[in-house]
């Protein structure tokens, strides 16, 4: 088929480099925003590697105890602010609210485009930091060593990361307007994809929490910059105001990265099970359960900073109560198993993936929230191991089988079925290979952030970095065929998982503005039959 | 100390079963429900794959809520469960036995000073004895440290400008590790130490053989040494309050508010005096910060302290040219 005689799309109706760098339209903007976190990816995962690398012996021997500092740091804050935050929300989310509500783009389209820049522009400042230098504080800056006796460039990785919380707020809002104002008729709040309800419960935290990081940012620059006491007590501040301010924020931040990865299971799921989604109104009150409870348990990072007694038990509470809402989330994706016709394609290896690990990381997360417990292993690598479950295990496996899932969408093009396959087996099994001894490490008494540890720790870490490079490999692989794919890729036609939803009714990719006319829906969501495929 | 691989720390603490035994039940839990859904999901997966012929036909909706419920309430049990019995843990670790030994601990950039109250000190090694309770004091002189022993499955934040206490009970004698577990800069990995728990007659000839000051005596000398006694010990018209019988008694303030005079006030007001003025006088004593270390504060405080075992009967004391000596201890005895 020549090019004159393709049907016009988003991605070929314009070709000039201009129309991509001033576009409006809300899925060229998610492509903008996927290479762009592809990118940031790779650069905190090198860092990962360095580091791995240096943990196969007890010894510091690669690299210096600064330098160290400096690729741990890199890795947390790149992973956390330019890819994980951003990743699903502003990836799969920009390319898919439209489509999936029956709208012909975003309710603030320039706004959006605002965005985008607004991220590159804090990761530029933020690379500057790192390249001209670095930052030896941890992604989690506490005072008063950031604030007062580091000797590396934290102001500038501040203000980077302080531009960047615009590029959140910004779509945020633009989310929460698009899903109260844009919605084709019929398309009822309960008949709406649980991906945009998970997308909606972000945004409000994205909106609520992103302030509160942005000014602690700006009190440790101004605390550096002008010596005036907030966090030092030496000038009269308070440590401990820091980690209240900061955690206030980064907590619900995590739920930032992984309720959106969750909508996308919601998607995967009930498409690959032929089925209806089992507990849609539960699945959507916990989304907003999450957002809401999150908001009230950051004290759980502060067992031991000198927090109250009383104010450890509130928290340590709270804690409990908030996973009982995404215990409801996997039994009913379970559930949704029951009675359906599964395939497993990759979208829905990735999703059960997920599913797996998150159980196992949400799980070792009462770990922590059980006060006796969390003494012990506070600040030590059962933490890593944790979070890792969680962001990793869960969050990245939904952010990869959401990319595979809506490939087809996005690009026109399928992937090649098996390397997607063989690649989440891959990532999968290096996966836990990484962080499963971490847990065994971090029980053993192994504290984060160190270049050298005790003989008696290195066969674990051996084990965790042999892991992480299989893990690398699986993340490679994706990279190189679903590039390949684009070229090469067997054509997908508008909907080649037979799923349901808005966006599977345009074509493949789909024109600039979504919907020749706005859809009429007079159908509930996940309208799935069993048997509706030939058995 | 076992430099070996290890699959699982050793108890070495009166805490170390408790949280053992909590953290064996959520691994059953977690063990239990990981196991649950991961057999749900390749049961059902293969049971239900496409092609499979099986009855898919979907009978609805008044169980779907009595599912919903169960799976709430279930867990919901257990995460109660599982926060009172942490809470119980962590409500013990905060209760400070009153007959605990107390050692007072510096951290700084990058190892940790350790001062016996008897005179020894020593550096990023602690020596105490099996089975008494041995409560650390601690404050940082430049960054927040955490002071962590695994095998005593306790640790605790150490923060400039505040004291924060921690307390444990050695139930085995040997040589454990001692890690910093809060990020502190360059040297964190370098503030690794040990904890040497022997039995009580091995640590009272450890405690006699040192040949260091008791800090009570360094904390008079400071005390004489930065005049302290110029304003704080006068017969008539004194211009600071007395320091005699002073240490964690109630004192009221000029706003009207009672505090009590325990190491983090004396502290305060030693190195900003203004914060708190006692009521009657005037706030003219000047700051010292700057002029001591967290270690001759903690010495100074000693001192204060030692100023409680006057006799109630005496008026206020005379200014002193004899050092006010704690009874010393007999062969065996343990302060």
């Amino acid at each position: 088929m020549s090019v004159s005689d393709e049907p016009r799309n988003y991605l070929n109706v314009d070709y000039r480099f201009r129309s991509w760098l001033l576009t409006t339209d809300h899925k060229r903007i998610g492509i903008l925003y996927m290479i762009t976190v592809t990118l940031f990816f790779f650069v905190g995962g090198a860092a990962a590697v360095l580091f791995r690398l240096e943990l196969m012996t007890p010894r510091g021997d690669l690299v210096l105890a600064e330098t160290y500092n400096r690729l741990f740091t890199l890795h947390g804050v790149i992973m956390v602010w330019f890819f994980l935050i951003p990743s699903i929300p502003a990836v799969l989310g920009n390319f898919l609210l439209p489509l999936m509500i029956g709208a012909k783009d975003l309710a603030f389209p320039k706004l959006n485009l605002l965005s985008w820049y607004i991220l590159i522009a804090g990761g530029l400042v933020t690379l500057w930091s790192i390249v001209a230098g670095g930052v030896d504080t941890g992604w989690t800056f506490y005072t008063p060593y950031s604030s007062t006796y580091a000797n590396t460039n934290v102001i500038v990785m501040a203000v980077g990361i302080f531009i960047s919380g615009f590029s959140s707020i910004l779509t945020g809002l633009n989310f929460i307007v698009t899903t109260h104002t844009l919605r084709a008729p019929g398309m009822t709040w309960f008949r709406l994809p649980l991906f945009v309800w998970a997308l909606y419960a972000t945004s409000i935290i994205f909106v609520l929490a992103t302030p509160v990081l942005a000014i602690t940012l700006l009190l440790i620059a101004i605390e550096r910059g002008l010596g005036i006491g907030i966090f030092d007590p030496k000038l009269g501040g308070d440590p401990l105001l820091f980690q209240h301010l900061f955690w206030f924020y980064s907590h619900p931040a995590v739920y930032i990265m992984v309720l959106p990865s969750m909508g996308v299971v919601s998607e995967i799921v009930p498409c690959f099970a032929r089925n209806r989604i089992f507990g849609y109104k539960f699945i959507a009150s916990a989304s907003l359960a999450i957002a809401s409870i999150g908001f009230l348990v950051w004290g759980h990072h502060m067992f031991v900073s000198g927090q109250s007694l009383y104010a450890g038990m509130v928290f340590s509470f709270m804690s409990m109560l908030v996973a009982i809402p995404s215990a409801v989330k996997v039994f009913n994706w379970t559930a949704t198993l029951y009675k359906g016709s599964v395939s497993l394609e990759t979208p829905m290896l990735y999703a059960l993936g997920f599913i797996g690990l998150f159980t196992l990381g949400g799980l070792t997360g009462i770990f922590l929230a059980a006060l006796g417990v969390d003494v012990h292993v506070h600040d030590t690598y059962f933490i890593v191991a944790h979070f890792h479950y969680i962001m990793v295990g869960g969050a990245v496996m939904g952010y990869l089988g959401g990319i595979h899932f809506w490939w087809p969408k996005m690009t026109g093009r399928m992937y090649p079925e098996w390397w997607g396959r063989l690649s989440a087996g891959i990532i999968f099994l290096g996966f836990n290979l990484t962080f499963f001894p971490q847990f065994v490490l971090g029980y053993l008494g192994m504290p984060r952030r160190v270049h050298e540890y005790v003989d008696g720790f290195q066969v674990l870490n051996v084990m965790s970095s042999a892991g992480a490079s299989i893990l690398g490999v699986g993340y490679l692989l994706p990279l190189a065929y679903l590039i390949w794919s684009l070229r090469y890729g067997r054509l997908a036609g508008p909907n080649p998982w037979q799923a349901s939803g808005l966006e599977w009714e345009t074509p493949s990719p789909p024109p600039k503005l979504n919907f020749p006319e706005t859809p009429i829906v007079n159908h509930e969501a996940y309208e799935y039959q069993p048997v509706s495929i030939s058995e | 100390m076992n430099e070996g691989f290890q699959l699982f720390p050793e108890q070495a603490s009166t805490f170390a079963s408790r949280v053992d035994a909590l953290y064996f039940f959520l691994l059953l839990v977690a063990g239990f429900f990981t196991m649950l859904i991961l057999a749900s999901i390749v049961f059902l997966s293969l049971y239900y794959r496409r092609g499979a012929i099986r009855n898919r036909q979907r009978t609805h909706s008044q169980k779907a809520w009595i599912l919903e419920f169960t799976w709430i309430a279930i867990p919901l049990v257990l995460v109660m469960v599982i926060f009172a019995w942490g809470a119980d843990i962590y409500f013990d670790e905060r209760a400070i036995p009153p007959n605990a030994i107390e050692l007072r601990v510096v951290g700084k950039q990058w190892m940790w000073k350790i001062q016996h109250p008897q005179g020894r000190s020593e550096i990023n090694e602690l020596h105490i004895p099996l089975g008494r309770p041995v409560r650390l004091q601690m404050i940082s002189e430049d960054v927040i440290h955490s002071f962590y022993v695994p095998e005593f499955r306790v640790k605790m934040d150490v923060l400039p400008g505040r004291y924060s206490s921690m307390w444990f009970e050695a139930t085995k004698t040997g040589v454990y590790h001692l890690f910093c577990a809060e990020y502190c800069g360059t040297g964190h990995a370098a503030m690794e130490g040990s904890v040497h728990v022997m039995q009580p007659s091995d640590y009272a000839a450890w405690l006699a053989g040192g040949e260091q000051q008791p800090p009570v005596t360094a904390g008079q000398e400071l005390f004489t040494r930065f005049r302290c006694n110029s304003c704080h010990f006068q017969d008539t018209q004194p211009r600071g309050p007395s320091l005699a019988n002073l240490y964690e008694q109630p004192v009221r303030l000029s706003d009207g508010t009672v505090v009590t005079a325990d190491d983090q006030y004396l502290r305060e007001s030693i190195l900003n005096p203004a914060a708190k003025v006692v009521a009657g006088f005037q706030s003219i004593m000047p700051t010292y910060q700057n002029q001591l270390s967290e270690e001759q504060i903690f010495q100074l405080i000693q001192y204060i302290k030692s100023l409680s075992t006057m006799p109630a009967t005496t008026k206020e004391p005379a200014p002193l040219t004899q050092p006010v000596q704690p009874k010393p201890a007999e062969p065996g005895e343990i302060k």
